[in-house]
């Protein structure tokens, strides 16, 4: 069935299981007690569609950015169904809230989706069997599904294909979801299995469509002169000389934003143009004078200073267990010690573009998205529709990291096919990109602990002040709130009789979003580096000195401490924060690096000085451990030979992505570690595409990445984001073990890592 | 004006309205509508638009389409061959891609290094591969699968 088609079907009115008869004629249906039954807006019946050929039509509504999401939740309600995932065809749905959630972030698509596949999955086979049994006039629990075929185990010599009972089991009444049994671990078909990715020929031929790739009849491509400094608006422009250039056609100035500048339009100038070069060229011709408006003065010096200040004094307490003490008891050492991160960029390889075509009452929009929603949402209100007009067409996204969580350029191409009155294509150059990004918070921390004579903590501070999300929504905000600090800071897991963590102030200047991992990044670089300088002033190995840290198996009860805490939309009781499996996946990365035989003499040779490192965090849900391995030369040349990724993140639905996520991230870490870094000079910021923002190449990634999956049943947990946070600390304390070299502030590229001897 | 002439994938193309220093990258995929060739970075930084002119690899972004005038272009769409072959099976086989946008440059400048240099060491190999950013992180896979490719034609595993 073509994609059209399904899609009209859906929109017709939901069904369970249409049908297409003699290539026509489609049966739809309406199964209200299953949406009814459900707690959210979430209608299961409009993920699949059975065809009489049998075709299984299911739909990915989540957005694919390279986690292989869209192969994997139609893999799981595949497997329930007992289909043949050799007939199934996955359609990319549109924005739509009847699929329930569509935002692709916060690693939450597989614990959202997981058991709703599973549901949607069982209905349809339980209405595949009703149908049969009604067929073959034998009781329901003579019958089974397997192989996309419908069985009677009692004769064994009855069956009927999925496609055969289609028309029949669209009259089944649906039960309610919950209701039925869903399959057994040892029934599994292809939860578990390596399936390949759904778009993987594309890819390899050159036909996947991203949201560049999109070609309208008419179309018109737009780039936008955007301010340089936040909030600054045009003064002046020379539009007869963009105009000048063959192939740009018109100017459009786009009104510029204030703050709170959500996800608006930033505005800017607009040169429109019959093709994308000349667009760019046009651009260049501008000459805009720019009004540059309050953060003119933004400075990165300035401002990691001002971070550093803040994390240093008092801030508001947001964890406090028993006491802390001034000094250390006799014979014990205190030891403090400040981190700086600085802002990020996303760099996803696909920069924003989103296409855009406009009649009187409806828009029609094409977007590498990760929220549909949100994009549907801002776009409808940007040009006075109902959302229900507004139509959101995900394409495969070059990437997403968070950047394509905030649908601005979806509003661009929108305000510019109205005011054009034709197709537009707003494309982001990568200067665009890297200068007018949500960024990635720039942070301080602040640790102040006291050792006893053995070494271990009786007394534990630790403040982060960092610019918070909240600015981009409201520019009083200074604080992250509950959120952004227990993302790997109040939800610290170590056994501390007297601890207190504190939120301190930031300003922004820059608008800041989420980026893979949010604030996980530098809460577990700063609380993993500061583990390993106690482990190095107790004189202790750094991973033995981690567990005794974390202590005995037990789940860390923040409700029971009276913490405010979200644990990323769980309940402790479903997810609770389990040491048990922190201390799991420390042993076995330990054991893959074989950490106790190699830790801490690592032989030098030809002034090669190595070292391993070791790190662990849990966050959205998941649990993962890092042991680097560094070498280091004498004039300072890093590389990393060895990296052991142990990840536990509940049941492994898709083996083999989840360690393409693991390595990944590690590849992602490595670039943050060592050169991520966004500065602002005069409000400006001065990075401008990779040959300053620099990524990992080929050979700055580590040569070796080795990931194992700690096996068990628990709740699956998303994967796209719990990789990056173990890393970076694991990288600088390996460095420390191999150099002697405590850094304090990332990136690597502003510090010496070479010998004087 | 001079018309630009351009064979791309094999097909004869004529450009009458182009302005001969529009860098390839836009003419293949605003022009001709081949859009397997990537924009990533524009200034040859990133590879995502790596492209053969007569063979060997440039970076269409940076490359006018006057330099490629009567010239044989080859994008990703029209890549094909024993190596391209083995080299898009051991893609395959090691599950390379993430979210696949630079996986097309990867794939040209891999082409072009086993075709051209089969004996290379393995260090050669990846070096060839240094120009092309892959966001996701898919490096160690691109690796093996390039081992793996070379090996099956007969190179240095």
């Amino acid at each position: 069935m073509n994609r059209r088609k399904f899609l009209k079907q859906s929109l017709a009115g939901s069904f369970t299981l249409g049908v297409a008869l003699q290539g026509k004629t489609l049966i739809a249906r309406t199964v209200q007690s299953i949406t009814e039954s459900l707690e959210e807006d979430w209608s299961p019946n409009i993920f699949l569609s059975l065809a009489s050929d049998g075709t299984l039509s299911i739909i990915a509504h989540r957005s694919e950015m390279g986690t292989g999401i869209t192969t994997t939740l139609p893999m799981v309600l595949a497997d329930e169904m007992e289909a043949d995932w050799e007939r199934v065809v996955v359609v990319q749905g549109d924005a739509d809230s009847r699929y329930g959630d569509q935002n692709t972030d916060g690693s939450r698509s597989v614990r959202q989706f997981y058991k709703r596949m599973r549901q949607v999955g069982a209905l349809a086979k339980h209405m595949l069997i009703e149908a049969a049994a009604k067929q073959w006039d034998v009781p329901v629990s003579e019958c089974i599904a397997s192989n996309h075929m419908v069985v009677h185990t009692k004769s064994k010599r009855r069956f009927l294909e999925f496609g055969e009972l289609a028309v029949h089991a669209a009259k089944v009444e649906a039960p309610t979801p919950s209701t039925l049994p869903l399959k057994e671990a040892s029934e599994r078909k292809y939860v578990g299995k390596d399936i390949p990715i759904r778009s993987i020929d594309a890819i390899l031929n050159g036909s996947a469509q991203f949201g560049m790739d999109v070609r309208l009849p008419d179309m018109q491509f737009a780039v936008i002169a955007r301010c340089p400094v936040l909030g600054g608006t045009a003064t002046k422009w020379d539009e007869a000389a963009a105009l000048a250039v063959p192939g740009v056609t018109k100017i459009v100035k786009v009104p510029f934003a204030t703050a709170p500048y959500e996800f608006n339009a930033l505005g800017g100038i607009a040169v429109i143009a019959d093709n994308t070069w000349a667009a760019i060229q046009g651009r260049e011709k501008l000459n805009v004078q720019w009004e540059e408006g309050a953060h003119a003065s933004f400075d990165s010096d300035k401002h990691h200073q001002e971070l550093l200040d803040s994390a240093t004094k008092p801030g508001k307490v947001v964890r406090k267990n028993g006491e802390l003490t001034d000094g250390p008891p006799k014979g014990g050492q205190r030891i403090t010690a400040s981190y700086q991160c600085p802002h990020l960029a996303h760099a996803s390889m696909e920069t924003p573009c989103a296409t855009a075509r406009i009649t009187e009452d409806s828009a029609e929009i094409w977007m590498t998205t990760q929220a549909a929603q949100g994009a549907q949402g801002r776009i409808a209100e940007a040009l006075g529709l109902s959302p229900v007009r507004v139509t959101v067409h995900i394409t495969l996204l070059g990437g997403g990291f968070g950047r394509k969580s905030k649908p601005d350029f979806g509003v661009e191409a929108a305000l510019l096919a109205r005011e054009v009155g034709a197709p537009i294509q707003v494309v982001w150059t990568r200067e665009d990109d890297i200068q007018h990004d949500y960024y990635h918070a720039a942070s301080a921390m602040h640790f102040e602990a006291n050792l006893d004579a053995q070494g271990k903590p009786t007394s534990w501070l630790q403040r982060s002040a960092f610019t918070p999300i909240g600015y981009t929504f409201n520019p009083a905000a200074k604080q992250g709130g509950a959120g952004e600090m227990g993302q790997g800071f109040t939800d610290i897991a170590y056994e501390l009789d007297n601890l207190q963590v504190e939120s301190c102030d930031a300003n922004s200047h820059l608008r800041i979003g989420w980026l893979r991992s949010v604030c996980n990044i530098f809460h577990a670089f700063g609380v993993g580096c500061f583990t390993d300088e106690l482990a190095a002033a107790a004189k202790a190995d750094p991973m033995l000195y981690l567990l005794e840290r974390i202590g005995f198996p037990r789940n860390v009860d923040l409700d029971a401490m009276g913490v405010s805490y979200g644990n990323y939309g769980s309940s402790l009781e479903e997810s609770p924060i389990d040491t048990g499996r922190l201390r799991r996946v420390i042993f076995k990365a330990a054991l893959m690096s074989n950490w106790q035989e190699e830790y801490p003499l690592l032989p030098q040779k030809d002034g090669i000085r190595r070292g391993l490192g070791i790190s662990v965090h849990r966050s959205f849900l998941g649990y993962v451990a890092n042991v680097v391995e560094v070498a280091v030369s004498k004039d300072g040349a890093l590389s990393i030979p060895n990296v052991y990724v142990a990840v536990d993140c509940g049941l492994a639905i898709h083996p083999d992505r989840i360690k393409a996520q693991m390595e990944g991230a590690v590849v992602f870490g490595t670039s943050l570690a060592r050169w991520g870094e966004i500065t602002g000079k005069d409000g400006r910021v001065v990075q401008s595409n990779f040959h300053d923002y620099r990524v990992a190449r080929n050979s700055d990634a580590p040569a070796s990445i080795e990931v194992a999956i700690i096996e068990n049943e628990e709740l699956p947990t998303g994967v796209g984001e719990i990789g990056v946070p173990p890393f970076a600390p694991a990288l600088l304390n390996a460095i420390f073990a191999a150099t002697g070299k405590r850094i304090r502030s990332l990136p690597l590229k502003n510090h010496d890592l070479g010998s004087s001897d | 004006m001079h018309i630009v002439k351009l064979s791309v994938n094999g097909e004869t193309r004529e450009l009458p309205d182009l302005d001969p220093e529009t860098p390839l990258l836009w003419v293949l995929r605003d022009h001709l509508g081949k859009t397997g060739t990537r924009f990533g970075c524009g200034k040859g930084l990133c590879g995502a638009c790596t492209i053969h002119v007569d063979g060997a690899p440039a970076r269409a972004c940076i490359t006018p389409a006057s330099v490629a005038d009567g010239k044989k272009i080859t994008t990703i769409e029209g890549l094909e061959g024993r190596v391209a072959d083995a080299l898009r099976a051991a893609w395959s086989a090691g599950n390379v891609p993430q979210c696949g946008f630079c996986q097309g440059g990867q794939l040209m400048s891999a082409e072009h290094q086993l075709r051209t240099s089969p004996a290379a060491s393995k260090q050669a190999r990846d070096g060839a591969m240094e120009g092309n950013i892959c966001r996701c992180g898919t490096y160690t896979r691109i690796r093996s699968a390039m081992d793996q490719a070379s090996a099956g034609l007969g190179g240095e595993k």
